[in-house]
């Protein structure tokens, strides 16, 4: 049983009403959340959630756009201040520091004469009292650490007392580069930091893991916490019901075209497409998929060399990153993979250009006045049409897609599942990176990405949205 | 009139007018012919430097070529060289001076991309490297153009000064690539975003080293005319164009951040940079007037630009 | 991990020891306390401008304008510290607080460092123009006598480089606050999620940076006795050098205050060392970059091989 202070059983932090929006998208939604000294939190949802907002909000990253945020036991309203600290995916290190520099940097106040050796001190302690044998020398550089010692390294500077206490560590995915012996002490590490009075949320796809540290789950969908109890009420199936839709928005009426799969045109690393085929890429997010494209495309292309007629096209989902040209109109960003094939003695043809333009903006939906616009003056989900027309109008035979339809608006997404359709039925071959089940439904075979592996080939009626998120998670169950 | 009063390149010639106005009202109306004249002559050569400069500064952050002075050096050094004033070398001087232009870009390219130097070392080593050449290769002796060389340097056609018909031949090139052409479009969409140009098929690689083989062989033009015009090649020749180049960009309003670039700019900020100094000495003022007003445009347009880009 | 990649202080200590022994085989003269300090004498002003040039880069910028500050700084010394201590010391402290003031402004404004420093190279030129329109002024005696002092054993110049690399060593990778600098360079998100001003962090960088350059300027005097408005302007490119020879990197925050100092002596060597090997002085600056290119090779090399093993 946890030992906590019976008398003093404020909250550690407390959600009211709290919602998050981003424009018209509404992150977070009626959250009411209590967290008190002692518990595991175990914190499961399929992409896009909410999970990230969640603990953003809690840990102050990201202002409420309604509702109260509070820490109760501590008198403030500082996150950091009330002892919350957060591990998370991107690390908070300075590759060109020592562990000890990295501790100077995250504990503000240790300073004067040999601070050094104080702080090599106590992140050699937090280190010792996590991962015992870590075999890590406190003066070593960041940058010659591997991965899953910078992820120790990251997660020990959090636990360590910086000055304060921790109270309430958030962990995002925390043993994702750790070996299963590291994970095993982790794993430890934190059942004892909730026994002597902390609290832990932790996020993880490894079911496994979840019901081996969480004292309390929670589950939560589009944005809303739909479960929140007792971990022993859970079972691994159950968790996974409930992270699923199970009652679907009315099917989207897909004509039954029915399309002739040609021979195979990709073959590798495990991925496999046939010429006209609609292939998707599924499972968690950051599990390896976006590599996998990348990887394909970045191969299969040169730097130097530029083919009038690509084989491959790329189309981008961070349309900020990978596509979206800013200071350019919008006919321009359309074009830009179609220059060389229509170019005369170098020069653009500007006709063909037009004419091309004008063609996908009626085809894809594109709605603007005219298209000499700034390509930023669209919204988000014309933006993305725009790439999509980029990549469509230059007759390349196979179409890689890095989840495109990110934060993309209903009536765009069904106008270009319907212009996917119908180029696939002309022959051209797509492969579609998505992180939204319901989209992968839409293919015809499915590769299930999990921890930058194959975990599942599933098509025809083996394709189905609960055996999609099964093959997501792993299950972990424990042998008999 | 709105729109024109939008373009990037209009405050630098609005600029330019006002200084050449403040200069002619100062001398009661004479010589404006002259000043005019001048302005095309020396202007030109930062302009044809600059053009340069912009290609390789809309590459995006980082690319810029520290050796176009010492470029201009040895190009001029080894042309008149060639020539050794005779008559009927002048195209042979002219692709002397090409071929180092050629050399020189494919050196520094070469070292930016096989040892994988930041441009701003590569060309900065490579410029030491190439002054020494030219120092060794003008022991001594000055060297002058060929008098028909020299003719073409300093006359001018129908009232414009050659060397600006040159400098603006080159611009004109230079736009067209930019505007229509299937390369130009390339450079603007790495220069926003290299990683999004490769993506849609963009030979990134081959894009960058074009253009600093451009700038290099547009600064050994620059030094050819140059040396010719002043009647020989004197080693600091290229000195004051390094600091010019980029400040013409700059001001003419070629973003830094890359992917937006302004020929007609350029033009108006060198004839600005040169009235400046016109306006000044005839104002009376002296060297260091002039170099502390030029500080202060270039960091008032840099604030000014950055503020527009980010209305906070 | 070869040894090259594991300190990376190594390398210019090796070819720093490579060139001199090059040029004790080629003039044995210079194995001595005067030759030495001939050597490297005029190495203790370009060191000191190398430093300020590293403590930009540290912080992920480049500063085009120190060769003119340094020039700057030098014509101050030349004529108001001579006249008057006082009135000296508080142009140079205007001086180091305007270089604090420039940091702060590209931080906030989000400025590119490039061309900020690139204007203000013409403004600290035109100011040079203004104190000293030819060349001339005169060297403060205090300072005359500081910079040729003869301690017994080890010439001037050495004692001076030790004492800067020592100094700058303890100041930037030893202090807290030095740590934080570097920290900046590294992640300067991680940083600021931590709590700390980055505003004020870049300000004191760039203030550390005006503080050295007024030191070179001061130093440059003290050596050469006069000043002139252009008298720097080559150290901005040699600074530049002397930070990556010297093991820096231009983004990461990656930089080495004694390998700086290092690299500085290196191209200040370089240059005496060729005019020893009765190489025309034509080729004095292209051996320079030369040096510079070879350096990098060896360097990249050396990753490259370590790289692949690993």
């Amino acid at each position: 049983m946890p030992k906590r202070d019976a008398s003093d059983n404020s909250p550690l932090v407390a959600l009211t009403d709290v919602a998050k929006r981003f424009g018209a998208v509404a992150a977070l939604n009626d959250v009411n959340l209590e967290i008190h000294a002692g518990e595991c939190l175990g914190l499961v949802g399929h992409n896009g959630a909410g999970k990230s907002t969640l603990v953003s909000v809690i840990n102050g990253a990201l202002p409420a756009s309604s509702g109260r945020v509070e820490f109760p036991a501590s008198a403030t309203n500082d996150a950091l201040a009330a002892g919350v600290r957060s591990v998370f995916q991107e690390l908070s290190l300075c590759p060109n520091l020592s562990l000890a520099e990295n501790l100077r940097i995250a504990h503000a106040d240790l300073r004067g004469w040999g601070w050094r050796r104080r702080a090599g001190v106590e992140i050699g302690q937090s280190l010792d009292a996590l991962f015992p044998g870590h075999g890590i020398a406190v003066d070593a550089q960041v940058e010659t650490l591997s991965i899953a010692q910078r992820q120790m390294v990251e997660i020990a500077i959090r636990f360590a007392p910086l000055g304060g206490t921790p109270k309430l560590l958030i962990l995002d995915e925390p043993t994702s580069s750790l070996d299963a012996g590291i994970s095993s002490q982790l794993l430890d590490a934190i059942t004892r930091f909730c026994d002597q009075g902390g609290a832990i949320i932790f996020i993880s796809h490894m079911l496994g893991e979840i019901f081996r540290v969480a004292n309390r789950i929670l589950v939560m969908k589009d944005g809303h916490i739909v479960a929140d109890e007792a971990a022993r009420h859970f079972t691994r199936q159950g968790l996974v019901d409930v992270m699923g839709h199970v009652a679907t928005e009315p099917e989207t009426s897909q004509e039954q075209i029915h399309r002739e799969l040609g021979e195979t045109v990709i073959a590798q690393d495990g991925l496999e497409a046939r010429r006209g085929e609609i292939v998707g890429l599924s499972g968690l997010a950051g599990h390896g998929q976006a590599e996998a494209l990348a990887k394909l495309y970045l191969d299969a292309t040169s730097t130097w060399r530029n083919i009038g007629s690509p084989r491959m096209v790329f189309i981008a989902g961070d349309r900020k990153r990978d596509g979206v040209l800013p200071l350019w109109s919008i006919l321009n960003n359309m074009s830009l993979s179609l220059l060389a094939a229509t170019a005369r003695w170098g020069l653009v043809d500007h006709k063909s250009e037009r004419r091309t333009g004008d063609e996908w903006k009626r085809r894809i939906g594109i709605r603007t006045e005219t298209l000499s616009n700034p390509i930023l003056s669209l919204s988000g989900g014309n933006q993305q049409k725009a790439l999509f027309a980029r990549a469509l109008a230059s007759r390349a035979p196979l179409v890689i897609m890095d989840d495109p339809m990110r934060g993309v608006d209903v009536g765009t997404k069904q106008d270009v599942y319907a212009l996917v359709r119908a180029e696939a039925a002309k022959g051209r071959t797509f492969l579609w990176y998505s992180t939204e089940t319901e989209e992968m439904c839409q293919c015809d075979r499915v590769f299930v990405y999990r921890n930058g592996l194959i975990s599942a080939e599933l098509s025809g009626d083996e394709l189905t949205e609960a055996r999609v998120l099964e093959a997501s998670f792993e299950m972990q169950e424990p042998v008999a | 009139m709105q729109n024109v009063l939008q373009r990037p390149w209009i405050w630098a010639w609005l600029a330019a007018v006002v200084t050449f106005a403040a200069t002619v009202v100062l001398s009661s109306g004479r010589g404006a012919g002259g000043l005019a004249y001048a302005a095309l002559s020396f202007g030109a050569f930062a302009a044809i430097v600059g053009v340069g400069q912009m290609l390789v500064i809309s590459l995006g952050p980082g690319n810029v070529d520290l050796s176009i002075p010492a470029t201009m050096t040895l190009s001029a050094t080894l042309a008149l060289k060639a020539m050794d004033g005779a008559p009927g070398t002048v195209l042979l001087g002219l692709g002397v001076a090409l071929l180092v232009g050629l050399g020189t870009g494919a050196a520094n390219f070469a070292l930016i991309l096989l040892l994988r130097l930041p441009p701003i070392v590569a060309t900065l080593a490579a410029s030491l490297v190439y002054q020494s050449l030219a120092i060794w290769s003008n022991r001594g002796l000055r060297v002058k153009p060929p008098e028909a060389l020299a003719d073409f340097a300093t006359g001018r056609t129908l009232g414009i000064p050659n060397v600006a018909l040159v400098g603006l031949l080159l611009s004109l090139l230079v736009w067209i690539a930019l505007e229509r052409g299937v390369w130009g479009r390339w450079l603007l969409a790495a220069g926003q975003n290299p990683r999004a140009a490769r993506l849609a098929g963009v030979p990134v690689e081959r894009v960058r080293a074009t253009a600093y083989v451009t700038v290099s062989v547009f600064a050994t033009v620059a030094g050819f005319l140059l040396a010719s015009f002043s009647g020989g090649a004197a080693l600091n020749m290229g000195t004051e164009y390094l600091l010019m180049s980029i400040a013409v960009v700059i001001i003419g309003g070629t973003s830094i951040a890359g992917g937006f670039s302004n020929v007609p700019g350029i033009w108006g900020a060198a004839f600005f940079m040169f009235l400046v100094v016109s306006m000044l000495n005839t104002y009376g003022a002296g060297a260091g007037a002039r170099s502390v007003l030029t500080g202060v445009i270039i960091i008032g347009i840099v604030i000014a630009a950055s503020a527009r880009r980010n209305p906070a | 991990m070869n040894i090259f990649s594991r300190y990376r202080i190594l390398l210019p200590i090796a070819s720093l020891a490579l060139l001199m022994a090059v040029t004790f085989y080629v003039q044995p003269r210079t194995l001595s306390y005067f030759g030495l300090n001939l050597l490297f004498n005029l190495a203790v002003p370009i060191a000191l401008a190398t430093v300020a040039q590293m403590l930009i880069i540290m912080v992920n910028d480049i500063d085009l304008g120190i060769g003119a500050f340094v020039s700057l700084t030098a014509c101050v010394t030349a004529t108001f510290l001579e006249h008057s201590t006082a009135t000296g010391t508080a142009i140079m402290v205007a001086l180091i607080a305007a270089y604090a003031l420039m940091g702060a402004m590209i931080h906030v404004l989000a400025l590119p460092a490039i061309v900020v420093t690139l204007g203000m190279s013409f403004v600290w030129g035109g100011l040079a123009l203004f104190l000293l329109p030819s060349p001339g002024g005169a060297s403060p005696p205090w300072l005359r006598e500081i910079m040729t002092v003869k301690p017994p054993l080890i010439p001037m110049a050495l004692v001076a480089a030790c004492l800067i690399a020592g100094v700058t060593h303890w100041l930037i990778a030893r202090s807290g606050i030095g740590t934080v600098l570097r920290g900046m360079g590294g992640n300067a998100d991680a940083v600021r999620r931590a709590g700390w001003p980055l505003v004020r962090l870049k300000a004191l960088a760039y203030g550390l940076a005006g503080l050295f350059g007024v030191l070179a300027g001061m130093a440059l005097v003290g050596l050469t006795t006069s000043a002139d408005a252009n008298i720097a302007l080559r150290y901005t490119l040699l600074s530049i050098a002397g930070v990556i020879l010297g093991g820096g990197e231009f983004i990461g925050g990656k930089v080495s205050p004694v390998g700086a100092v290092i690299g500085a002596l290196t191209l200040a060597l370089a240059a005496s060392f060729l005019s020893f090997m009765r190489l025309s002085p034509d080729w004095q600056i292209g051996a320079q970059g030369a040096i510079l290119i070879a350096v990098l090779a060896a360097r990249l090399l050396f990753n490259r091989r370590d790289g692949a093993r690993r």
